[in-house]
Formats: C-alpha cells, sequence, structure tokens
C-alpha cells in the first residue's frame, strides 16, 4: 500500500513536531504531498513535505494557507488539525479566563478554523481531483474522554473537539461532499507536550512513570498515532465517519486512577 | 423533611426554563433558591413569587466579576452555597459552513466558559459551607453530534469532559463537593420554541422535533428539574463525574 495516497494532497497542522511529524511523514511515505503547518521552522523535527508558517487560531492564516495550496498544488484531500497546547498547569480553580482562552483560541477554534476551511478546499476541483472528497482527522485526546487526563481548560477544549467533530462529519454526510471526519484520542505520548514534566523528573523516569501508568506498560511513540491517522486519512476507512479512535495503551478501557496523568 | 431542607442553590439562567423549573422545585422541598440571570425584570418576577426563600442576582456567565458578585450576593443573603446549577445557555443553529468564527466563540463563550467560571467560583463559597453539588447543564448534542447545531454540539462536548474534571478535582481535595453534568433531549422551553415554529417538510416543527424521542413528546422542564434535584440532594452523595441522560429515549 506504500502509494495509497498518491496524488493527494494532505496538510498536517503542528506537523513541525510530535504526533504530527509522524503524521507528515506516514502520509509522504504513502505518497501523498504533504504540507507541514507549524508555528515556526525553527523547532521542525521532521524534513518531510513543504513547510508553511500557520498559526491554527487566525482566520487569516487559514485563508492564506488554503489559497497557497490551491495556487500551488491545487487540491485538498487531508487535513489533520493537530495542533495544539496543554496550556501548562490548571485545576478549576487556578485556571483563568485568560488561560482558558488560550487553550480554546488554538485547540478548539483551530480545529473549528481547521476543518471550515479543509472543507472549501476538499470541495474544490483540479489538479486530477473530479469530484468533492477528503478525509479530515482531529487530534482530540482522552481528556476528551474522561476527565482527570489533563488541566481543566484543556479537557473541556478536547471534549469540544470530540462533539465538533461528529457534527461536521454528519453535516458533510448530509450534503454528499464525500468528506469524512472522525477524531483521534491518544494516550500519554513521547511528545514535546511533556517536556514540562522531562524538564522536572528527568525525560526516562518521567516516561517510565507515565508508561506505568498505561496498562500496555509504556507510553505511545508519535509513531503509534501516526500509523492511526494514516488509517483514517486513507480510503481504508471508507466507512468510517463521525466516531472516536482512541490508541491509549489501554488507560480509558477499565477502572481508573484518580489521575491518570499525573496531578493537573 | 423536605429533600432540600435549608439547602442554599445558586441557579444560572433562573428565570426562565430548565433554571426556573428547578428554582421553583428547591423553594418547595425547602431550600432557598438564588436565582442569577441576565433578564431582571422575569428573574424579580419569579423570586417574588417564590417568595422569602429566592432572591434574585442579575448574573451575566461570561463575565468573571459577574459570577463573584453572584456568589457573593447568594453567601450574604442566605449564608451558604451548598448547590450550583449552571443552566444559562444559548442554542444556535449553525453548520460548519456557515458559523463564523465570532458566533463559535459566542456560543462557546456562554455555554462553556459560563459554566467553567461558575464551577470555579461556587467552589471556594461551598468549601466554607461544608461541601456542596454542581449540576451542569450539558445535552444530548454533548452526546451525540448533530449536523445543524455544530458550535452547540462543541461547547457542550466542553461541558461534558470539563464536569469530569472539576468532580476529580474536586474529589481529589477531599472538598465534599459533586459534580455531574445532565443531558436533556429537547425540552418545551424558551430556548427551543423557533424551532416549533419552523416547519420541517410537512411536519411542524414541534412534531418533527417530538419524533426525535422514542416516547413521542417533548420533555416538560419540571422533569429536568426532578433530575436536577436529585442530584443537588442528599440522595446522589455517591455520584460524582457522571451524565445524567434525560432525553425521552433520544439517544438510546
Amino acid at each position: 500500500m506504500s502509494n495509497e495516497l498518491s496524488g493527494r494532497v494532505a496538510v498536517v497542522t503542528g506537523g513541525g513536531s510530535g504526533i504530527g511529524a509522524a503524521s507528515a511523514a506516514l502520509l509522504a511515505a504513502a505518497g501523498a504531498a504533504v504540507i507541514v503547518a507549524d508555528l515556526s521552522e525553527g523547532s521542525k523535527e521532521t524534513q518531510v513535505g513543504r513547510f508553511v508558517t500557520h498559526d491554527v487560531a487566525s482566520e487569516e492564516a487559514w485563508q492564506s494557507l488554503l489559497a497557497d495550496i490551491l495556487e500551488r498544488e491545487g487540491r485538498l484531500d487531508i487535513m489533520v488539525n493537530n495542533a495544539g497546547i496543554s496550556g501548562g498547569p490548571g485545576n478549576p480553580e487556578t485556571t483563568t479566563v485568560e488561560n482558558w482562552q488560550n487553550v480554546q483560541a488554538i485547540n478548539s477554534e483551530g480545529v473549528f478554523l481547521g476543518c471550515k476551511y479543509a472543507i472549501q478546499g476538499m470541495k474544490h476541483l483540479g489538479a486530477g481531483k473530479t469530484q468533492s472528497s477528503g478525509s479530515i482527522v482531529n487530534i482530540s485526546s482522552i481528556a476528551g474522554l474522561v476527565g482527570g487526563a489533563g488541566p481543566t481548560a484543556y479537557t473541556a477544549s478536547k471534549g469540544a473537539v470530540r462533539l465538533l467533530s461528529k457534527s461536521v462529519a454528519l453535516y458533510c454526510a448530509e450534503q454528499k461532499y464525500g468528506i469524512r471526519c472522525n477524531s483521534v484520542h491518544p494516550g500519554g505520548v513521547d511528545t514535546a507536550i511533556f517536556n514540562p514534566l522531562w524538564q522536572a523528573v528527568g525525560r526516562d523516569q518521567g516516561k517510565a512513570f507515565l508508561g506505568a501508568r498505561h496498562p500496555i506498560g509504556r507510553m505511545a511513540e508519535p509513531q503509534d498515532l501516526g500509523e492511526l491517522v494514516l488509517w483514517l486519512a486513507s480510503d481504508r476507512s471508507s466507512f468510517v465517519t463521525g466516531a472516536e479512535f482512541t490508541s491509549d495503551g489501554g488507560i480509558t478501557a477499565g477502572l481508573q486512577r484518580r489521575s491518570l496523568l499525573g496531578p493537573s | 423533611m423536605a429533600r432540600l431542607e435549608n439547602k442554599v442553590v445558586l441557579l444560572s439562567g433562573g428565570a426562565s426554563g430548565i433554571g426556573a423549573a428547578t428554582a421553583q422545585m428547591v423553594v418547595r422541598e425547602g431550600g432557598k433558591a438564588v436565582l442569577a440571570d441576565r433578564d431582571e425584570a422575569k428573574g424579580q418576577a419569579l423570586a417574588a413569587e417564590l417568595g422569602a426563600s429566592a432572591h434574585f442576582v442579575p448574573l451575566d456567565v461570561v463575565h468573571e466579576e459577574s459570577w463573584q458578585a453572584a456568589v457573593a450576593a447568594t453567601v450574604e443573603k442566605f449564608g451558604a452555597l451548598h448547590g450550583l446549577l449552571n443552566a444559562a445557555g444559548v442554542g444556535v443553529r449553525n453548520s460548519i459552513e456557515d458559523c463564523t468564527l465570532a458566533e463559535y466563540r459566542r456560543v462557546n463563550d456562554i455555554n462553556s466558559l459560563g459554566t467553567f467560571l461558575g464551577c470555579k467560583h461556587a467552589i471556594p463559597a461551598m468549601k466554607g459551607s461544608g461541601g456542596g453539588s454542581i449540576v451542569n447543564i450539558s445535552s444530548v448534542l454533548g452526546l451525540r453530534g448533530a449536523s445543524y447545531a455544530m458550535a452547540y454540539c462543541a461547547s457542550k462536548g466542553a461541558v461534558r469532559t470539563l464536569t469530569k474534571n472539576v468532580a476529580l478535582h474536586c474529589a481529589q481535595q477531599k472538598y465534599n463537593i459533586r459534580c455531574n453534568s445532565v443531558h436533556p433531549g429537547y425540552i418545551d422551553t424558551p430556548m427551543i420554541a423557533p424551532r416549533l415554529d419552523s416547519n420541517v417538510g410537512n411536519m411542524s416543527g414541534r412534531q418533527a422535533l417530538e419524533e426525535l424521542h422514542p416516547l413521542g413528546r417533548l420533555g416538560q422542564a419540571d422533569e429536568v428539574a426532578h433530575m436536577i434535584l436529585f442530584l443537588l440532594s442528599d440522595e446522589s452523595t455517591f455520584s460524582t463525574g457522571s451524565e445524567f441522560v434525560c432525553d425521552g429515549g433520544l439517544t438510546a
């Protein structure tokens, strides 16, 4: 299946690192032309694809990104709304309105805008594309499923992404756009989102600590999630829309610790 | 003994719909109800009707200072805070293609930020009152998607997981504060009035909504209020972080 995405054009937000970079690499390996959209090129971990400086919270940025892609690549088939922030520690008592708004702007509004402009792009015909089609993959979190897996503002933002994805899926199905939309719910993944923990306790110790909280005995590597994103992006998942895909080493499968990923 | 004897309950959106129905029930069950709403005329009138056990405070849920003032006024008036109902909300129809960023933010601010701020400022007052119960109104659209309610779905999904986060935080801190979400189907309240008047094909708006529910009718505000009353009362002391559905079988 190495060329199953040949001719397709994919955007991965937050594509410079972590789950985004792993997804971009796998999409490119499957033959897609990948646009890596991220805040700055400086910290990117990938050499894959075409890099575009992009802020998901800015509607103007989305407008120019889409115009740029339709001009250069001529079509859009896959959108991976992966960019997100934890927003730092915060419980219901300590979270400020400013922190709340900042996290929603990126994690929730950013995915809303990503879906909105993805649909525009996926309906556009050209560069060999003769009918509207596409797959939108929104990265939520197990924090969008349960309450003890992240800070307060983050948890709310990921719950929004979970339901927003279903609304988008049903709308596109009703409109017969041929566009699918699903949410992905990772547990602990070894990405920059855990940098504060790595700095506090050391990377190896932090990974062992979090790994032990997953029934499978380890944290995920970005590649684990990239494989799921690739599957959802490909035609192999053509009957799948409006659904939730958990890849969390079993952490939400059964009786839960009170705090899944450490104190919030 | 009455089910909410001497319990003080603050209700956002208390002037109408589910909030008003719950306020009436709180007073009937021996509690004190503080109706908090943007609609001062309606809220004042209902509080006056309910008598000495009720009080009105103006509240705009998206402003932190407004919540601080409402909680302070509640404690000043009745000496404690044991219950919070986050019922204020806005129902808006829009799809992913026609919703603007400004509208997405407005809906999420009222429904989701507003609920967060209510929880945030009720917790300290409840700690000072020996504990309490927070009830957040989500929706069946916090459980299932709908193509025509994109921003609303997002906001109610946020309330669903926010509720669990608040519940776990309060449990970990041993505050004796519980927090649960309620997920109503379509309830015959002012929020859905515009939909009742618009025809769907050859059906009236009301018929179309009724048909969504296996029970074949809309819910009444009192039916949701009964569930909220259970969650506010000491009948539900082992329930926290959970989802309570009141939808005539809609999501079954």
